[in-house]
């Protein structure tokens, strides 16, 4: 082999080597990393995880958010209008939280209550986050007589 | 009647974006002169035409004239005016045609400041930028079409989005699209070489300062995008690896590649194909962001197939741009062979390095934000990548990238001994390591990350400052001054912005204090040696709002510093609540205060309390990097007569 086409091989190899170690660390830590979406359907037929975070996302019921008046507590039950779970949060919710809305909480389940870290409401009125719209079709899907007006 | 003249005028835009985008490559082709010379007055009479349509939408916007359906949605009679002014841009439409404007405004620029390139070189960079002028046109024209009419037309409008009433992202969209518009112009220039086949130094020394200015605007549009979202969003964080702002950071660490790439191109005539490539990538990306947050393809990836027209338009638009110029970049990359050999320890290498480390953090930003689209898209899962990921992956690479930038800047070109530099670089990282690691003692508690990070921003900016002394410390400082090129100056100061940022973030990250507290008038909760107290509420009228402004007085050790005044507004005709944080900024901490909810409609409220140590390095440190781009920019060798240097002698010597 000349010396040429060894440094030309040496610099490959470098190359292939670098790009597949990056590659393979981005993969390792993108796969640690993501946080998988579940319906409350799917949690009332045990399908979410336990001692691991996710998110679920629902409409909040209309008369089931009560707050404790001593601290920031707040409870309130999410539905995709077939199961309901019902969500611990503690501190500030977002501006747009309300009763009848969809929001995006994330955190663990704790016996059968989902204990939420964050709760997200995104910042426009006519807005259902894409995953609750489809938990709350899929849900829906099953049922023989779907005849209620669409909750959106 | 003016919406129709604003529309005319676009049209006839178009045509005059479609001759320029022929005429010009036929006549560089054919070897036609007057069709060669056309490009410039074409560029100015399309910047004229696009002008005026746009101040007609604007003049729609101040009269209220809601039977235009663009302006009935984001505008109202209440809105104050400078947000009618901002309005413009506030929704798809509008921004559609202000990124038009600026794409203009860049041709304008090139035309007029291009007299000392070859006429063929400048009348085919303002064709391709021509080109892209024309898919943006038509995209406009045909499925977003600002100047749209409303029948019936309603009395008030619906007004603009409450978040988009503020300073900050009034002038945030401006600044960003001048940076990703302005990357089209390197983008122009690297097409123009492949169409010619030849590529020199001189090339690059035309492309370079567009690059910086283009970086530099991107590096601001970004930094103010992050300050908004601090203040307005009230949650108090600077960046959130958001889709969107992924989709505005991944052409600015492409571009922050190119710029570097463009250094050694121009300095040694290295990287030649690299840089082209770059120069695609950089503007390739710009466009992908705009498609990801234009065709709503964030939003639901099913939204985008259910309403394809727009999506499906900058898909098309975005191959036929990329896969062109990839295509004319595989063919004529040949000719683009550097014949020139540099040391394995050299300036050459470190931006080597560099390049490779920004490639890999920019596809990996890629991958975070493309693989749940990918996954939802085969209906395999809903899945989203969280900020540790991210993170991770930044501290992993940015630690040695941190420590080649210092290494780099001292390093010269061609061939390097580390025996010249090793005791400075050995005092240097010593020094730096044991201030890192010793420092965080003294801060409310030991992190890693901090002591990384103390080290990583600590080395370069000493490192730049002893750059910095190497030119100016030995006698003789103003004669010194005035002899240094500015290009190194803006190196310098750019760096110092990078290590400024890196400290900046990793203290506020490990030492912010967050409090969710509730809060009745009298109580009083303290953060450190802060003490909050809170007065009470009042009601506030605003202009399109009705707002609660909470009181709050301020204390360090007793002694009263400021009064805080967070507030919570109701946009009245969107009927949607809005949290306005009181800051109190300071160099070395920023006090924040946002109003939660109230409790149980009573005086209490749930109140949102933070300490923020360092916050405002990261924007200082984003501003000096943004400096440091405009001052490379500056530099009095882009001013002199470029056309005739392209053989010169090309100095051995360490400059920027």
């Amino acid at each position: 082999m000349t010396p040429k086409r060894k440094r030309r091989l040496m610099i490959t190899l470098f190359i292939v080597t670098g790009v597949s170690a990056a590659t393979g660390l981005t993969l390792m830590s993108l796969n640690e990393n993501i946080n998988l979406f579940y319906s409350p359907s799917q949690i009332a037929a045990g399908e979410s995880p336990h001692n691991a975070t996710f998110r679920v996302g629902g409409m909040v019921v209309t008369g089931s958010v009560t707050r404790n008046a001593r601290n920031l507590d707040v409870r309130f039950d999410l539905t995709d209008t077939v199961e309901q779970v019902s969500v611990h949060y503690s501190g500030i919710l977002p501006d747009l939280f309300r009763e009848g809305q969809g929001i995006v909480a994330l955190g663990k389940m704790e016996g059968t209550v989902f204990r939420a870290e964050q709760v997200l409401a995104k910042h426009d009125e006519t807005y259902m986050a894409p995953e609750i719209r489809d938990a709350i079709n899929t849900a829906n899907a099953g049922k023989p007589s779907a005849g209620e007006e669409d909750p959106y | 009647m003016i919406p129709e003249l604003g529309h005319f005028s676009l049209i006839i835009a178009l045509s005059m974006a479609f001759l320029l985008s022929l005429l010009p490559l036929i006549g560089a082709y054919r070897g036609i002169v007057t069709w060669i010379v056309f490009a410039r007055p074409a560029a100015v009479a399309q910047l004229c035409l696009v002008g005026f349509a746009y101040l007609c939408l604007t003049w729609s916007f101040l009269n209220n004239d809601f039977s235009v359906a663009y302006v009935a949605n984001h505008s109202n009679t209440h809105l104050p005016l400078i947000y009618k002014i901002s309005g413009v841009w506030g929704g798809h439409e509008g921004s559609l045609l202000l990124w038009i404007l600026i794409l203009s405004g860049w041709m304008v620029a090139v035309a007029c400041l291009s007299k000392s390139i070859p006429a063929i070189l400048s009348s085919r960079v303002l064709a391709v930028m021509g080109l892209i002028s024309v898919g943006f046109m038509l995209f406009t024209l045909f499925t977003s079409n600002p100047f749209e009419r409303l029948y019936p037309m309603p009395i008030e409008g619906r007004d603009l989005n409450p978040l988009l009433q503020d300073i900050g992202l009034a002038v945030h969209p401006p600044m960003l699209y001048l940076g990703y518009v302005g990357f089209s112009v390197p983008f122009a220039f690297a097409v123009a070489a492949l169409l010619e086949g030849r590529l020199d130094s001189a090339w690059a020394r035309w492309t370079r300062p567009w690059a910086n200015i283009a970086w530099m605007f991107l590096t601001l549009g970004i930094a103010l995008g992050s300050w908004w979202a601090y203040y307005e969003l009230g949650w108090g964080g600077w960046w959130f690896w958001d889709p969107v702002e992924n989709a505005s950071f991944m052409p600015w660490l492409i571009g922050t590649a190119l710029i570097h790439s463009l250094a050694a191109t121009e300095k040694r005539g290295v990287f030649k194909a690299w840089t082209v490539l770059l120069a695609v990538l950089a503007f390739s990306l710009s466009l992908l962001g705009t498609f990801l947050v234009r065709s709503g393809v964030l939003v639901s990836v099913h939204a985008f197939a259910t309403d394809p027209a727009r999506g499906l338009f900058i898909l098309i638009f975005l191959s036929v741009v990329v896969g062109g110029s990839l295509l004319l970049y595989a063919f004529r990359t040949q000719r683009l062979v550097s014949t020139v050999r540099f040391g394995l320890i050299s300036r050459e290498t470190s931006l080597l390095v560099n390049n490779i480390f920004f490639g890999i953090l920019c596809f990996s930003v890629l991958l975070g934000t493309l693989y749940p689209l990918i996954l939802d898209a085969l209906d395999l899962g809903k899945i989203s990548v969280g900020p540790p990921y991210f993170d991770f992956i930044f501290s992993l690479i940015g630690t040695p990238l941190l420590a080649f930038a210092g290494l780099g800047m001292l390093l010269h070109w061609k061939h390097d001994m580390l025996s010249r530099i090793s005791i400075r670089l050995l005092v240097c990282a010593l020094g730096c390591l044991a201030c890192g690691l010793l420092l965080p003692l003294f801060l409310p508690f030991y992190s890693v990350a901090v002591a990384i990070g103390l080290t990583g921003g600590g080395l370069v900016i000493i490192m730049s400052g002893s750059v910095l002394f190497d030119r100016l410390g030995k006698g003789r400082v103003l004669a010194r001054l005035r002899t240094t090129p500015c290009s190194i100056f803006g190196m310098i100061v750019a760096h110092m912005g990078v290590g400024v940022f890196v400290i900046g973030v990793v203290i506020t990250t490990a030492y912010s204090i967050e409090r969710d507290v509730r809060m009745e008038p009298g109580d009083s909760y303290s953060i450190g040696p802060y003490r909050f107290d809170f007065e009470g509420t009042a009601e506030v009228p605003g202009p399109n709002y009705r707002s609660i402004m909470g009181m709050f007085d301020v204390y360090r050790d007793n002694e009263k510093i400021t009064r805080m005044k967070p507030e919570k507004r109701f946009y009245l005709i969107q009927d949607n609540p809005m949290t306005e944080a009181a800051i109190s900024p300071g160099f070395t901490r920023d006090l924040y205060i946002a109003l939660g909810e109230p409790i149980e409609s009573g005086p209490a409220w749930a109140v949102r309390i933070h300490y923020k140590p360092f916050v405002r390095w990261i924007w200082l440190g984003a501003l000096m990097m943004a400096m440091g781009g405009l001052l490379g920019a500056a530099d009095k060798r882009y001013r002199k007569l470029g056309g005739r240097i392209s053989g010169e002698f090309i100095p051995v010597r360490p400059d920027g």
